[in-house]
């Protein structure tokens, strides 16, 4: 067994509230790290898991303390350092690979003086060893052109790059301990699978520990050794990665893991009910027991301790439940429900609205784009280019595909907020082309929209009321009274409270949020909901939950979805058909079960060798280089800078023909399916073992 | 860089042309015609004609506007009623008198806000914040005139150190003249110091809670290199161009400033001119004030644009 | 809290003046020329033997009501057009904002000058000038606030459920722009109150012989060496008014998480 390079010992943080009493964050949380070892550490937002790991770097946020507990790196005591002490540790010894790097990059410095200073300060190199080093850093995180790099600034990066200069900056003074804080957040599936790729690749070059923050369970599956989980600013549960994945013992593990969608399963993950009390919410026993179906009195009242499960354990794996043997005998376990099997109403083969061959563009038409056309400048190429679909009623088209793929810009074209450039809309006889002010509002009330953020998507000084009334009151023409009473009935429909109809989102959790945001497109009584990222900003648990809803007003209502993702399990749990989309041209196109098959289509290929599945130690595929492209070629291939199955010159030249594999299933590229096949391993099936 | 300098210059011409339409229209308000406004009750019906003749006020208004302009354009503003001289002339001769108060106000008052505005950011809610905030509102809640009045009454006529009113003879030389610019420029540091210090207090306050202050904390690197390297240069940028639309709209109180120590610059000027409804010289200082704002909002433009990475690489 | 009651105070002695003053405000009584302090005249009295403290008493009253009501008609005109001009954007913006840019680079004090020696200085001229000048800043920065409003997606769901203009501006934008509004009329008061009293120094203000603070310490500032009690009462009188609306609507903005850099008064 190695040294233990990290204790903490019932620490307790928290912060003083305007109305001045004190609100606990972490609560009283021992955990130990060993050098060289990897922990992940999962949690829902809120849960304390960010504010733990700068604790650990002795830093609080303005306005936190410690309340309880110490916090001992190599034996020493961090919050009984001074500042100068503190500082010769952090960077050092400790460092911190921030959540977004686009932020935490200072704006007005070259990124190779950001990790130059780390090496000034605290290995004292300068000169030519300086800059010798600082090159060799950003060789390992595997940039391009390190020289020429260095001398940019954080915003001429693109987000993958950001990231590796961060990890860079962390590793530069080759630190013991790495805390790294949701470091793949919010980056594309291909991306995030170099990065996990990249830090396993580090560690075993630098041996540094890591402490990997995540609420992706499928990103911590990959680089942890061990998993802590966190809730309400408590481990729950702690031990090694295999036993927890395999064998949960904790209900909140359990359920966490559940709701984790797998590309692996065509079924919908189950939901676990309630949210996580706010910060200060909670008050007596154990903070999971209202949400927890093995809970009794002792729970309500008594708060359990963090217990080993096995005392002789090497290894020891820890539960904070006081019923975990109950859990452990329960069966209840990773059953998944099959949304298909529900009883959906039936895909009708009636088009609900058919596009044909659109062209959608940012580009303004005035006086500059004629400017440049005098000049001889060429037209930048579309947004998105001939994109033919037709939707049926009852169906759900999912579009997939990563960021700049163009799938919102469908969405507001559908929606009326960006006309399209060329090609046609149909919606039943209705032209669909034109500008929402231009629609009748008969069409305006059959199609609705349910974005990514409800913080956004809600306005916050409307009460839940007013915000489901807007449409009721725009679509319908009925009295104050018979829209109150609609009102609260939607709310039912969503599983909300009626009492809801008072409160203003700020007081909403995101989950609850969404819901509303849901109530309102309903209210409308639309044929074709447009779901853009809807469960993406959401929590896991939250997001199952989020899912099932949807699942269900389609079963009642019979409506269409296109359902906007990047997450290709969600995917495949609810779609029916999926268009797989690269810089706003469509790559492949099927039924969803063909999707997830050979042949693919190199990009589809390349998306799905990269997700992350829930399952340690897997290693993704990692098929195409991870480079953001600024727009789409103007000839040839879409695909055709980063594609894994190049075939020359014929890929930058010509547009790939559609080749049929089976009726509906279409995939353009200018290799023959069969060979594809051929050469395609079903990436589903092995990445699951 | 060039093209943005060219853009930004059509633009200024824009503005101009927009305040010379203002301000003449804004002279048309006054009852009578220019003639009848300079002679007050002394005007006779010859005297009218004779000036009426000299000004072409005969002729109607979008056609002497257009005449005005276009010799404004050549910089001829015109001649003063009040003086028969020309209005450039007079206006350059007090132009000079002015820049050296707001010269001598600016370099004291702006690195002396920006320091008391970091050290009250750094120290937010703490005793010396709370002195320099405490501070900077007095002096913004305080019309110029008053401090004016109260430096007078303590440094003048209780103390005798400074002259209270400005005297200028044809022969008073430069160094002669020094003395009387310390109270107006004091007054002047004072309200400018109390404007900009609490600028430069907000954005470093929000400069010092983002996420790149708190990652240059977590390096370990020390704090003055934090403070110097990280959040003073994007604590600077946004206030270098709010300094440049305040200085300029801060013109106004140099107006009162001038009037408090009859200082002979172009506010005093300006007063005397209202006051002696002299058109012509009314209209030529209100171009050269708006040409100054926008020649100082342009320099802040470019400024920041050279400074900042995120700027340069947008304008190219 | 200081903030509100000093405004508060304020306005009750303004309100009041007429029932607590000693004498009347204009009342010239030659033999208490310039006398100190004292029982009778506990600010004692000016050149013309008029009693300082009712002179105080009553020198807030227009000052008050004038930039009180600019105030209202700035924060009104300046915001509305700014919410628009930030709700439609594009061309129409773009024309506005570069006239409304031009505008600014004229002194307001240089324009509100010369309004007044056109059309005197009644009561609605100095409102609709001054809320003319101090509206066009409204403009911007209610602009601004629209922008970063009008990018969010309960605007976009208003848009493209095909609500019309009117309804996305008043109902969805504007409660969402209120408070910036809100605390831009506090400071918008202060400023004009210097202002005024600016105005007032320059003998283009309130007209003789209406009590005002301003025209106070101009007339007895030159008295500043004999009778300083002329200058001081309405100079205490001026700035702890100011003091008390920044200090309100400091605290106000505080209070709505808008605490940021302010614009320059004129």
């Amino acid at each position: 067994m190695s040294q233990k390079l990290l204790q903490v010992d019932r620490l307790t943080t928290g912060y003083r509230t305007q109305t001045g009493h004190m609100v606990e964050v972490i609560r009283n949380v021992s955990l130990e790290m060993h050098e060289g070892e990897t922990l992940g550490l999962v949690g829902e937002s809120g849960s304390g898991k960010t504010t733990f790991g700068m604790a650990l770097m002795g830093y609080l946020r303005p306005g936190g303390q410690v309340m309880a507990g110490t916090v001992r790196f190599d034996g020493v005591e961090i919050f009984g350092l001074g500042p100068n002490e503190l500082r010769k540790l952090r960077g050092k010894r400790m460092a911190v690979v921030p959540q977004s790097a686009s932020l935490s990059l200072t704006p007005t410095m070259r990124v190779g003086d950001q990790i130059a200073e780390v090496l000034t300060v605290h290995v004292g190199l300068s000169g030519s060893e300086l800059s010798e080093r600082l090159l060799e850093l950003l060789t390992q995180v595997h940039l391009p052109q390190v020289a020429e790099l260095a001398r940019r600034y954080p915003h001429e990066l693109s987000g993958g790059q950001l990231q590796r200069v961060a990890i860079a900056m962390g590793l530069a003074a080759a630190p013991e301990l790495l805390v790294l804080d949701e470091p793949t957040t919010g980056l594309d599936v291909t991306t995030q699978a170099h990065i996990l790729d990249l830090l396993r690749e580090l560690q075993e070059h630098f041996g540094m520990a890591m402490l990997y923050i995540s609420h992706d369970i499928g990103a911590i599956a990959r680089v942890s050794d061990r998993l802590a989980v966190m809730y309400t600013g408590q481990i729950v549960e702690d031990g090694p990665i295999e036993e927890v994945f395999g064998r949960p013992v904790h209900p909140y593990t359990r359920g966490l893991l559940s709701s984790v969608p797998r590309v692996s399963y065509a079924g919908l993950p189950r939901a676990m009910d309630g949210r996580p009390p706010a910060p200060g919410e909670h008050e007596v026993g154990c903070s999971f027991a209202p949400r927890c179906t093995f809970a009794d009195e002792t729970c309500t009242t008594i708060d359990p301790t963090l217990e080993p499960i096995d005392p002789d354990a090497k290894i020891a794996h820890l539960v904070h439940c006081h019923h975990w043997q109950r859990v452990v005998a329960s069966e209840d376990f990773g059953e998944m429900q099959d949304l298909k099997a529900r009883t959906k109403k039936a895909v009708e083969l009636e088009p609900l609205i058919e596009l044909t061959e659109v062209d959608i563009t940012y580009a303004k038409r005035g006086l500059g784009a004629f400017l440049r056309r005098l000049r001889g400048v060429p037209e930048p190429p579309m947004t998105v280019s001939d994109f033919t679909l037709t939707i049926h009623r009852g169906e759900t088209v999912a579009l997939v595909g990563e960021s700049g793929s163009g799938k919102s810009t469908i969405v507001r074209t559908i929606a009326g907020l960006l006309p399209p450039r060329a090609g046609r809309i149909r919606y039943g006889d209705q032209d669909l082309t034109t500008k929402v002010e231009r629609r009748p509002i008969e069409i305006r009330r059959k199609i609705q929209m349910v974005f990514q953020h409800p913080e956004a998507s809600l306005n916050p000084r409307h009460t839940t009321k007013q915000i489901i009334d807007a449409p009721l009151r725009l679509f319908f023409k009925t009295d104050r009274e018979q829209r109150l009473e609609r009102s609260a009935s939607l709310l039912e429909e969503v599983r909300l409270s009626p009492r809801y109809l008072e409160w203003y989102p700020g007081q909403l959790s995101g989950g609850e949020k969404q819901r509303v945001a849901i109530a309102r497109a309903f209210a409308a009584e639309p044929e074709l909901v447009l779901c853009d990222e809807v469960t993406s900003a959401l929590d896991v648990s939250v997001q199952a939950a989020v899912l099932d809803l949807l699942a269900g007003l389609q079963a009642d209502r019979g409506v269409s979805y296109l359902f906007i993702s990047h997450d290709l399990a969600i995917v495949r749990a609810i779609a029916d058909r999926v268009v797989v989309l690269y810089q706003g041209r469509m790559c492949e196109v099927g039924p969803v079960e063909r999707i997830y098959a050979p042949p693919f289509h190199p990009y589809t290929e390349t998306l799905l060798a990269a997700v992350a599945e829930p399952v340690p130690g897997a290693r993704a595929r990692l098929l195409a280089k991870d480079v953001q492209e600024a727009e789409p070629p103007a000839r040839g291939c879409c695909f055709q800078r980063r594609c894994p199955r190049r075939v020359g010159s014929i890929c930058d030249e010509e547009t790939p023909p559609w080749r049929v594999a089976v009726e509906g299933h279409l995939i353009s590229c200018h290799i023959p399916l069969d060979e594809l096949r051929e050469s395609q391993v079903d990436l589903i099936s092995t990445s699951s073992i | 860089m060039l093209a943005l300098i060219v853009r930004r210059l059509l633009l200024s011409v824009v503005t101009l042309t927009i305040v010379a339409v203002v301000v003449f229209a804004t002279t048309e308000l006054l009852p009578g015609d220019w003639a009848t406004a300079y002679f007050g009750r002394e005007a006779t019906p010859q005297r009218l004609e004779r000036l009426r003749a000299e000004l072409g006020l005969d002729r109607p208004a979008t056609e002497r506007f257009a005449s005005w302009f276009g010799r404004a354009l050549r910089g001829d503003l015109g001649s003063s009623l009040a003086r028969k001289e020309p209005v450039l002339g007079l206006i350059a001769s007090r132009l000079e008198k002015t820049f050296l108060l707001g010269g001598v106000a600016g370099l004291v008052s702006i690195p002396l806000a920006l320091a008391l505005g970091i050290i009250a950011g750094l120290t937010r809610g703490r005793r010396a914040d709370v002195a320099i905030s405490t501070i900077s509102l007095i002096g913004m809640s305080l019309p110029e005139f008053v401090v004016g009045t109260v430096l007078i009454f303590v440094l003048s006529i209780t103390l005798q150190i400074f002259p209270a009113l400005t005297v200028v003879r044809a022969d008073t030389s430069f160094v002669d003249f020094l003395p009387n610019i310390v109270l107006p420029a004091a007054t002047l540091t004072i309200v400018w110091v109390a404007y900009i210090l609490r600028m430069v207090r907000t954005t470093m306050i929000d400069v010092l809670a983002s996420e790149y202050v708190e990652m240059a904390t977590l390096k370990g690197i020390p704090r003055a290199r934090v403070v110097l390297r990280h959040a003073l240069p994007n604590a600077l940028l946004p206030t270098i161009n709010a300094i440049a639309l305040m200085l300029a709209a801060l013109l106004g109180g140099v107006v009162v400033i001038e009037t408090v120590f009859n200082y002979p610059g172009v506010g005093l000027l300006l007063v005397t001119a209202i006051r002696n409804r002299d058109v012509p010289l009314i209209q030529g200082i209100a171009i050269t004030i708006a040409v100054m704002y926008v020649t100082i909002n342009l320099v802040a433009d470019l400024l920041t644009t050279s400074l900042d990475p995120r700027l340069r690489s947008l304008r190219g | 809290m200081v903030g509100l009651t000093i405004v508060v105070v304020h306005l009750i002695l303004a309100f009041t003046a007429p029932l607590i003053a000693p004498y009347s405000p204009t009342h010239i009584e030659p033999s208490v020329r310039l006398e100190g302090p004292s029982a009778d005249h506990l600010f004692g009295t000016d050149s013309f033997g008029r009693d300082n403290l009712s002179r105080v008493l009553y020198g807030g009253r227009v000052a008050l009501l004038v930039s009180f009501t600019a105030a209202v008609v700035a924060v009104t005109w300046g915001g509305l057009l700014g919410i628009l001009l930030g709700y439609l954007g594009g061309r129409v913006d773009e024309v506005v904002m570069r006239v409304i840019d031009g505008l600014l680079a004229i002194p307001s004090l240089l324009l509100i000058m010369l309004v007044i020696l056109a059309l005197g200085s009644g009561f609605s001229v100095l409102v609709l000038t001054l809320g003319y000048g101090y509206g066009l800043t409204v403009v911007r920065i209610a602009r601004g606030a629209t922008l970063a409003i009008v990018a969010r997606d309960f605007i976009t769901a208003a848009r493209a459920r095909g609500e019309r203009s009117r309804t996305i501006v008043l109902r969805e934008l504007m409660p969402n722009v209120l408070d910036v509004l809100l605390v831009e009329f506090a400071m918008r008061s202060s400023w004009m109150l210097l202002a005024i009293a600016s105005l007032s120094f320059l003998g283009f203000g309130i007209s003789p012989p209406t009590p005002d603070w301003g025209r106070m310490v101009f007339e007895n500032s030159e008295l500043l060496a004999i009778a300083p009690w002329g200058t001081v009462f309405p100079v205490i009188a001026i700035s702890s008014m100011v003091i008390g609306i920044n200090l309100a609507s400091d605290a106000l903005s505080k209070a709505m998480g808008l605490e940021r850099t302010q614009e320059a008064p004129l």
